[in-house]
């Protein structure tokens, strides 16, 4: 267990390593630093005032390791826009984001489980239907158009939901609807296929013929073993929800990293944009390393075959 | 085996032209021709021609229409589609400045597609030969393509594009470039696999005993085989790429006005959708629509190019639902 733990970190470390060499690089790549941090219009004293003061004269090796320096202690120096410490306005942001792909990743796999159990059990039934629609809708939908279909239905035609925000409840709503559809629709074609294998093993057949009701045998047998697939591809899919949090938190003024990051981007403040991102890579990391964690603990399976391996 | 086969595959799936060019090619065994299986399938014949009709419409249609997706006329502005009262132009309504919402999408058409068409295929192109070229010769080579594989695809390729398209100018060819990128593991992974199993099989075996090169083999036995799986996949990441480009313009860092794609429009329109929603609900259901034929065109096509289910399509068919794409995890 803990050497396949270990030789797991060391792999997911790998592109946490490659995110942070490839952001120095690319900041370094463009040429002098002062054209991409300063505003267009600033004079040719302040841009050599600017390379002075941030160690831009220095030789290269030098300025990595400056900023290798600055990254074990999350100083990522200061947002151009508001003269904040980038890091921590990348942190305050933070929560909001994990709240809200938190809360859509623990609805997707719970109606996946749900609704992909009912489908395995009753093939062509109305929840093989449903099943069938939502994913066929997760792959073809643009989820910043059904945001703005929300919105134009529920927000300005019927008024039942506010446009933006996050006051109460009811601001949740459509967030949540058109993060959760991607999520959803890719797990319930997991459970339904591996809940369906799972069903046809033999020791369902022994579970049933030694009396055990058919919730039992769902739940205690099946599920148990057809959870694993579904976990890794959530896990997977968490990561993709990044990209769904980014559009979602922009249309919605979700006053999360994604909207932190568009935001900085549109306003060229490349502090807080980099700060955003390797906190983005990090939480990333530290979700596989949980997602590999909670996967050889629940199938006993893996865990001999890979630590071997 | 399959090498027949990958002809009509891919003038199908370029969508450019007519798919009946490979009707010639098959008729040998009595067997069905790829285009005859398709006319047997209704789904899949509306997706094609609908697939062939957008492709037409963005190869030619900004010729025809490009002057009047650029005419301001102030009198017709913000009118309500479906009414021809203003004349056939403004069926489908128009925006804030009284240009042609009609003109305005297919132009968009013609922006969408000529992002998502290379940057499928370039990533085709590149990720299918490192895969098959690591899978074949596995040991390290294959161990270090894979673990670039999972880098890429372990980082949300949105933030890849992000950083990159800050530091360098958000350009068509950029945009290109970066989606190109992100979506060479999906074949990367998919050609390796094929080529490691394919390898080890006794034609690939017997090729090497006559002494033939490793390129020649790959190029003349493992490709034609792996080919069919490959396209079927270009098929569907044309719809992952359509959509990544849209929300890329939609936030403002893809497609730059005064450019058009149909993500941009979406996001354009968005500040009139009290007064016009036309503006922001059109241009997203001509998304749709190209993603949803190309999804169904993608479940057909990996049906009617594996020889041991192509039987299922001389069936008849009862319910489209049976053969919707069971997608692969797509982070």
């Amino acid at each position: 267990m803990l050497i396949y733990l270990r030789k797991r970190i060391l792999s997911s470390a790998l592109p946490l390593v490659v995110v942070i060499v490839g952001v120095f690089a690319l900041a370094r790549m463009t040429g002098n630093p002062a054209s991409l941090y300063l505003p267009l219009n600033a004079t040719q004293q302040m841009r050599d005032e600017f390379t002075a003061r941030n160690g831009f004269d220095q030789p290269l090796l030098v300025q990595m390791a400056d900023y290798f320096g600055g990254v074990l202690r999350l100083d990522f120096g200061q947002s151009l826009r508001t003269g904040q410490d980038a890091a921590a306005m990348a942190l305050r942001a933070f929560p909001a984001t994990l709240q809200l792909a938190a809360t859509t990743m623990v609805l997707a796999v719970l109606l996946a489980l749900v609704v992909g159990c009912w489908a395995a059990l009753k093939p062509n039934g109305i929840a093989d239907r449903i099943s069938s629609f939502v994913s066929m809708a997760a792959a073809s939908i643009p989820d910043f158009w059904l945001a703005i279909v929300g919105i134009w239905v529920f927000a300005i035609s019927l008024g039942w939901l506010p446009t933006s925000g996050v006051s109460g409840a009811s601001a949740w709503v459509l967030p949540i609807a058109t993060l959760l559809l991607r999520p959803f629709g890719v797990l319930v074609q997991i459970v339904r296929g591996s809940m369906v294998s799972a069903l046809s093993e033999p020791y369902i057949k022994l579970a049933r013929s030694r009396g055990a009701g058919e919730l039992r045998v769902v739940t205690h047998h099946a599920l148990r073993n057809a959870a694993a697939p579904a976990l890794t591809v959530a896990g997977d899919l968490t990561v993709g929800l990044v990209n769904g949090a980014v559009v979602v938190e922009t249309i919605f003024g979700w006053p999360g990293i994604g909207k932190l990051m568009i935001d900085s981007i549109l306003q060229r403040d490349f502090a807080v944009l980099q700060a955003a991102v390797l906190l983005t890579a990090v939480a990333i990391f530290a979700l596989n390393i949980l997602i590999d964690m909670g996967y050889a603990l629940l199938d006993a399976r893996v865990r001999p075959v890979t630590a071997r391996a | 085996m399959n090498s027949p086969l990958t002809e009509p595959a891919a003038n199908q799936l370029a969508s450019a032209d007519h798919p009946g060019t490979g009707k010639n090619n098959d008729k040998r065994e009595g067997k069905l021709s790829l285009f005859r299986l398709l006319l047997k399938d209704r789904f899949a014949t509306v997706s094609a021609v609908l697939l062939v009709l957008i492709g037409l419409t963005a190869l030619i249609g900004p010729a025809l229409m490009g002057d009047l997706a650029t005419k301001q006329n102030l009198l017709f502005a913000n009118k309500a589609p479906f009414s021809f009262a203003y004349g056939w132009e403004y069926v489908l309504g128009s925006d804030s400045l009284g240009r042609s919402m009609l003109a305005r999408l297919v132009v968009a058409s013609r922006t969408t597609f000529s992002v998502a068409l290379p940057a499928v295929a370039v990533a085709l192109v590149i990720g299918s030969l490192w895969g098959v070229w690591a899978g074949y010769h596995r040991g390290w080579r294959e161990n270090v393509s894979m673990r670039i594989a999972d880098v890429i695809m372990s980082f949300p390729s949105l933030l890849l594009a992000v950083v990159v398209l800050y530091v360098f100018s958000p350009s068509a060819g950029n945009i290109v470039l970066i989606l190109a990128l992100t979506r060479i593991p999906i074949y990367l992974r998919t050609a390796r696999a094929e080529s490691a199993e394919l390898q080890s099989r006794t034609f690939v075996d017997a090729a090497r005993t006559f002494g033939a090169r490793p390129n020649a083999i790959i190029g003349r036995h493992v490709i034609p085989v792996v080919l069919p799986t490959l396209l079927t996949l270009a098929t569907l990441e044309f719809c992952y790429v359509m959509l990544a480009e849209s929300s890329l313009s939609f936030l403002g860092i893809g497609i730059q006005p005064p450019d058009v794609s149909w993500g941009l429009m979406v996001s354009q329109g968005r500040q009139y959708l009290q007064t016009a929603w036309w503006l922001s609900i059109f241009p997203g259901v001509a998304i749709v629509v190209t993603t949803i034929a190309a999804n169904v065109l993608a479940a057909w096509l990996r049906i009617a190019t594996d020889p041991a289910q192509r039987w299922r399509l001389s069936l008849p068919r009862k319910r489209m639902i049976a053969r919707i794409p069971v997608k692969e995890a797509k982070p």
